[in-house]
C-alpha cells in the first residue's frame, strides 16, 4: 500500500462519515423548527393604513385626545381595538399628532396629567414629562420624545397612519 | 414482598450502587445544622431545590385546567381557583413558590459568595448557578403573563419595551418574544406559555443536573 492510502484510516473515515451524517440529520430536524420559531421576525412590516380620526375644525391649539377604532389581526385572532392620539396645532398652524405611549416603559401619558405641570404631557407611572412638542423633559425618566403619527388631511378630515419615532437617534 | 421485588430487580440490574451513590453519603459535620446550628445557611440550596420541585408539580397540575388562549386564559384561571377543589391552594403554591424560589436562590447565592465557596475548583459550578438564576428569572417573567389579567398584560408590555431597548437587535428580540412586532396578544400568550412550560424547564433540568453532578464530583467546600 502506498503512503497516500494510509492518510485516512478506516476508523477516521467512519468517524467523519458518521459525524457528517449525524450533522445533516440534526440540521434537517432543527431547520424547520427554528424557521417556525422565528417566523414573526421575518414577516414583512405591516402597511400603516390611514384611519379617519378627527375633523380638522375640532383641532385646537390645545392638545386633545382623539380615540378611534380599527380592525387588528393578531395571527388567528381578529378584533377591533381603540387607539388614541394627542392632536393639536402648533404655533405655525401645523398639525401635530403625538402617540400617548410613554417612551420610558410604555404607560399612557396625558396632557396636563399633573396639576403641577399644566402645559406638559405627564406619565403617571414614573412621573415622566414631555413638553408640548413631545420633547422629553430632561431629568425625567423618558429618554426620547413621544412618537409622532404620520397623517394626511382630506376634505376636512384628519387621517392618522403609523406612529413613528421622532428624530432618529435614541 | 417489597423486599422480594427489590431483590428480584437488584439481582438482574444491580440497582443498589445507583441509589447508594445518590442517597448514601456522609454529611460533613460543618454543614450539619444538628451539629452546629449556624450551619443552617447550607440549607438554602436544598430549599431552592425543594421549592423548585413544588413549582414543577403544581405547574403540571395547573395545566390540567389552564388554557393559553386570550379569550379563555383568565377565565380558566378564575375557574380553577374558585370552582375546583383546592384550586386556590394549588395555584397559591405556584404563585407564592415563584417568589420563594427566587428568595431561596438569592440566599443560597449569598452563602456561596460570602463563604468564598465559588473559588477554585468550583468556578464552573458558580457559572452554572448564575445561569440557573437567569432561567428562574425567565420563568418568573413568562409565568407572570399567563393569568392574562391587567397586571400581567402591562407588566409584559413593559418587559417588551425593555427588550426593545437593546441596541441593534432590540426590535428583533421583542418580535421574537412577543410573536408580533406591535401587538401583545394571542401569539404572545402562546409563546410565553411554550417558553414557560417547555423550553425553560428543559434548560433548567439540564443545568440542575450539571449543578448536582459537579457538587458530587467536587464535594462540598470545606469549613471556613
Ligand atoms: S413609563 Fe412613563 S415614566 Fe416610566
Amino acid at each position: 500500500m502506498s503512503e497516500k492510502k494510509q492518510q485516512v484510516s478506516r476508523r477516521q473515515f467512519l468517524n467523519y462519515t458518521l459525524t457528517g451524517v449525524g450533522g445533516f440529520m440534526a440540521a434537517g430536524m432543527l431547520a424547520p423548527m427554528v424557521r417556525f420559531a422565528i417566523d414573526p421576525v421575518l414577516q414583512p412590516a405591516a402597511q400603516g393604513n390611514y384611519q379617519a380620526v378627527a375633523q380638522l375644525d375640532e383641532i385646537t391649539n390645545e392638545p386633545q385626545r382623539f380615540d378611534w377604532t380599527m380592525d387588528q389581526v393578531d395571527g388567528w385572532y381578529e378584533s377591533t381595538v381603540t387607539k388614541s392620539a394627542w392632536v393639536y396645532r402648533n404655533d405655525n398652524d401645523e398639525i401635530i399628532a403625538l402617540s400617548p405611549v410613554c417612551k420610558h416603559l410604555g404607560c399612557f401619558v396625558s396632557w396636563a396629567g399633573s396639576e403641577d405641570y399644566p402645559d406638559q404631557f405627564f406619565c403617571p407611572c414614573h412621573d415622566g414629562r414631555y413638553f408640548k412638542d413631545g420633547e422629553n423633559v430632561p431629568g425625567t425618566p423618558p429618554a426620547a420624545p413621544l412618537d409622532e403619527y404620520e397623517f394626511k388631511t382630506e376634505e376636512g378630515t384628519l387621517y392618522l397612519g403609523k406612529a413613528k419615532p421622532k428624530g432618529g437617534v435614541i | 414482598m417489597l423486599q422480594k421485588i427489590y431483590d428480584w430487580v437488584d439481582e438482574r440490574v444491580d440497582i443498589t450502587p445507583l441509589w447508594r451513590d445518590i442517597a448514601d453519603h456522609e454529611v460533613p459535620e460543618h454543614v450539619n445544622p444538628a451539629h452546629n446550628f449556624s450551619a443552617f445557611v447550607y440549607c438554602f440550596g436544598g430549599l431552592t431545590f425543594f421549592v423548585t420541585v413544588i413549582q414543577i408539580l403544581s405547574g403540571m397540575f395547573l395545566t390540567m385546567y389552564y388554557v393559553p388562549d386570550i379569550e379563555n386564559a383568565w377565565r380558566s384561571v378564575y375557574y380553577l381557583q374558585t370552582q375546583v377543589a383546592h384550586g386556590q391552594i394549588v395555584r397559591g403554591m405556584h404563585h407564592w413558590g415563584a417568589s420563594v424560589v427566587i428568595v431561596m436562590l438569592f440566599l443560597h447565592t449569598l452563602r456561596v459568595f460570602f463563604q468564598g465557596a465559588y473559588k477554585k475548583p468550583r468556578e464552573l459550578n458558580w457559572i452554572v448557578g448564575v445561569l440557573i438564576f437567569f432561567i428562574m428569572l425567565g420563568l418568573g417573567l413568562t409565568g407572570y403573563l399567563l393569568p392574562w389579567d391587567n397586571k400581567a398584560y402591562f407588566a409584559t408590555v413593559v418587559t417588551l419595551e425593555i427588550a426593545e431597548g437593546i441596541p441593534y437587535i432590540g426590535e428583533m428580540t421583542k418580535t421574537l418574544l412577543a410573536g408580533h412586532p406591535e401587538i401583545v396578544g394571542a401569539q404572545t400568550l402562546t409563546r410565553f406559555f411554550a417558553i414557560h412550560v417547555f423550553f425553560l424547564p428543559a434548560a433548567l433540568f439540564a443545568l440542575m443536573a450539571v449543578h448536582f453532578i459537579l457538587i458530587r464530583k467536587q464535594g462540598i467546600s470545606g469549613p471556613m
